[in-house]
């Protein structure tokens, strides 16, 4: 606001300095106490005076590891098989809301079904619906209702490939934990995708079909393309909510389907703690999540700001 | 003869295909939004229809809902009648309130102090946004670290500095969590206040400064009304939110002690999966839905009303003009 003339004094830079060591501090107190045994963590020599060690890191995911580490004798946390799972839903769920929120941001601005109004009250609405409020009959449906006959042949030919009691049904695979989330960030990533689409010029597809392209070559070659930093922000966010949800995922998951979200609060709730691991795990949770910020805060700032400021 | 065939086969193939064309033009805005509207007809739609159902049985989880009773509103009424579900929508609301209206002084506050121009505001913005992007299972885990009886970082602090320690997840559980929070998400209302100020009419600010209004007087007679409608929609976005936090609080105090901190998700899912009653459980988070849905229309109006005052003001001005 004010123009360069006015030289900001140091207190000013204290402020700006003070709140970023408020907001990072405890990521990076996280970062360190995961470098530490157990017994630094609670011994109170408290700053950067300790030996670094990885071993947090190998108990977390002794599972995946090609090594056996020495200081475990035998691998009772499974965090590794949990990363697979927490990556390979998030990485799916993410490309599916993508194409299907793409393709119907593009449909609803081109062919005019819905005006933006409608769009982003539905969007603000779908928003509203807590996980929680979720829970009961997703729960209820993904373990009862869609399921497929045993006896049916999709249902048997499931059924012999993966196993199992009883029908084959949605709840407990991945594909269960998938559909749920498409459906939650469909509604977000429709509308902030619109106003990307909105700002294709038209010339530049009627010029593609002019050469032949049909609406879907159109769709996948001149638009998506142009299109591409409104879907890096829409990928954050869709990524950011999938990796990081508990709820629903612990509703739903079986055994082999965990994800991290879940066993880090499984072992959260026991009464000893182990701090290192739990810390080592949470900051691999953290990873992704702190790469996207520091390589992409611009789309993010651009997803977080498009609702609320441009109306 | 062969010959004969393919030329004719041609022919008709063509008007054919010109019509397959245009069918497929005709049908592509459907397969454009086909595939989202049935992703959220199954996944959205249905499941709040048997929600709204189950809500009516009495259903535990060891039944499927063909063989659960119907009782109607029973579970409705009976929840308004239990104190300990009256108690956790009394948590949710405070919780939601106090950490909102914190959020919204703090976060615009900074904004209207930050708003300068000064090197590396990018990389301020970076790392304000670093809480938001975190798991809130792993912000849970932080702060619980960092709440520890005798190990956390605060109480060690306090010690050092020759303060009595605080029993920061018994005693003020709730300012715990409300703490937590709000260092999650004030930079999410920094940001956007932010952005907002600074897409307001240069000219304006401008024509104040000129006419010698006070930097307090340009806060409270032109910046906060111009910013207002920004932050009413802000505001609401953050009131959401604020009901759907669970992960943290679940982590952090696990809705204790008692009931102090357990807020109506949390309420939700012990019910579903440590009381086992789906029915009621339904209930709960129709109730929660409700609730929602009344806050958002209330201040959607509000915003509403806003603007027009606020487009009344202008057109009054520019008739004095």
């Amino acid at each position: 606001m004010s123009h360069a003339t006015q030289k900001q004094n140091p207190a000013f830079y204290a402020v700006i300095a003070l709140l970023v060591f408020m907001s990072v501090g405890p990521v990076l107190l996280m970062f360190v106490n995961s470098f530490k045994l157990d017994v630094d963590i609670l011994s109170g020599t408290s700053g950067l005076l300790f030996f670094p060690t990885i071993q947090n890191y190998e108990t977390a995911l002794c599972d995946i590891l090609w090594y056996e580490p020495d200081h475990l004798r035998f691998c009772q946390l499974k965090f590794g098989g949990a990363f697979v799972n927490s990556l390979t839903i998030a990485i799916i769920s993410t490309i599916l809301t993508l194409v299907i929120g793409a393709m119907a941001a593009y449909g609803l601005v081109r062919f005019r079904f819905l005006g933006r109004d409608t769009v982003s009250t539905t969007t603000l609405l779908v928003r509203m619906v807590p996980p929680a409020v979720l829970l009961v009959p997703v729960f209820g449906l993904w373990n009862n209702q869609f399921c497929l006959d045993q006896n049916g042949l999709l249902g048997g030919w499931i059924k012999d490939i993966f196993g199992g009691r009883g029908d084959p049904c949605l709840a407990g695979t991945h594909s269960g934990i998938i559909l749920i989330y498409v459906a939650m960030n469909l509604p977000f990533v429709i509308w902030i995708l619109q106003s990307f689409i909105v700002q294709v010029p038209r010339s530049l597809e009627e010029a593609a079909r002019v050469d032949g392209a049909g609406p879907f070559q159109v769709f996948f070659m001149v638009v998506l393309p142009l299109i591409k930093p409104g879907l890096a922000a829409a990928a954050i966010f869709t990524f950011r909510i999938a990796w990081n949800e508990y709820l629903l995922a612990s509703a739903l998951s079986d055994r082999d389907t965990k994800t991290v979200p879940i066993l880090i609060v499984n072992n959260m709730s026991e009464f000893n703690v182990e701090w290192g691991v739990i810390m080592a795990t949470g900051m691999l949770l953290a990873i992704p999540p702190i790469i996207f910020t520091l390589l992409a805060s611009r789309q993010i700032i651009t997803g977080m700001t498009a609702g609320a400021v441009k109306g | 003869m062969s010959d004969m065939t393919v030329a004719k086969g041609m022919n008709q193939r063509r008007p054919a295909k010109r019509k397959a064309v245009s069918l497929a033009n005709r049908l592509s805005p459907y397969a454009f939004v086909g595939p989202a509207i049935i992703v959220l007809f199954i996944a959205l739609i249905i499941p709040l229809g048997y929600m709204i159902y189950g809500s009516m049985l009495d259903w535990t989880a060891s039944q499927s809902i063909e063989e659960a009773d119907f009782i109607g509103l029973k579970n409705y009424t009976d929840l308004w009648n239990d104190p300990r579900f009256m108690k956790s929508v009394s948590v949710t609301l405070r919780f939601a309130f106090i950490v909102v209206v914190v959020e919204l002084i703090v976060g615009v506050g900074l904004a209207l102090l930050l708003d300068r121009d000064i090197k590396g505001m990018t990389f301020l913005r970076t790392m304000f946004i670093l809480p938001m992007m975190i798991a809130p299972v792993v912000v849970g885990l932080m702060w619980r670290f960092m709440y520890h009886p005798s190990d956390g970082t605060f109480n060690r602090f306090l010690e050092k500095i020759g303060l009595p320690s605080v029993d920061w997840l018994g005693e003020h559980a709730l300012m715990s969590v409300i703490i937590a929070d709000i260092w999650q998400w004030t930079p999410f209302i920094f940001i956007l206040a932010l952005a907002a100020l600074q897409s307001l009419p240069r000219s304006t600010l401008e024509a104040a400064r000129i006419d010698g209004a006070s930097p307090w007087q340009q806060i409270i007679y032109i910046k906060l009304p111009l910013m207002m409608p920004v932050l009413i929609v802000t505001a609401l976005l953050r009131l959401i939110d604020a009901f759907k936090v669970l992960e943290v609080i679940l982590v952090l105090t696990d809705g204790g002690p008692g009931q102090e901190t357990q807020i109506l998700s949390h309420r939700i899912n012990e019910t579903m999966t440590e009381v086992r009653h789906l029915g009621e459980a339904a209930a709960m988070a129709n109730y929660l839905l409700i609730l929602l849905m009344a806050l958002t229309l209330g201040m959607l109006g509000f915003n509403r009303w806003q603007e027009n005052r606020t487009a009344r003001i202008r057109a009054a001005a520019e008739e004095d003009v």
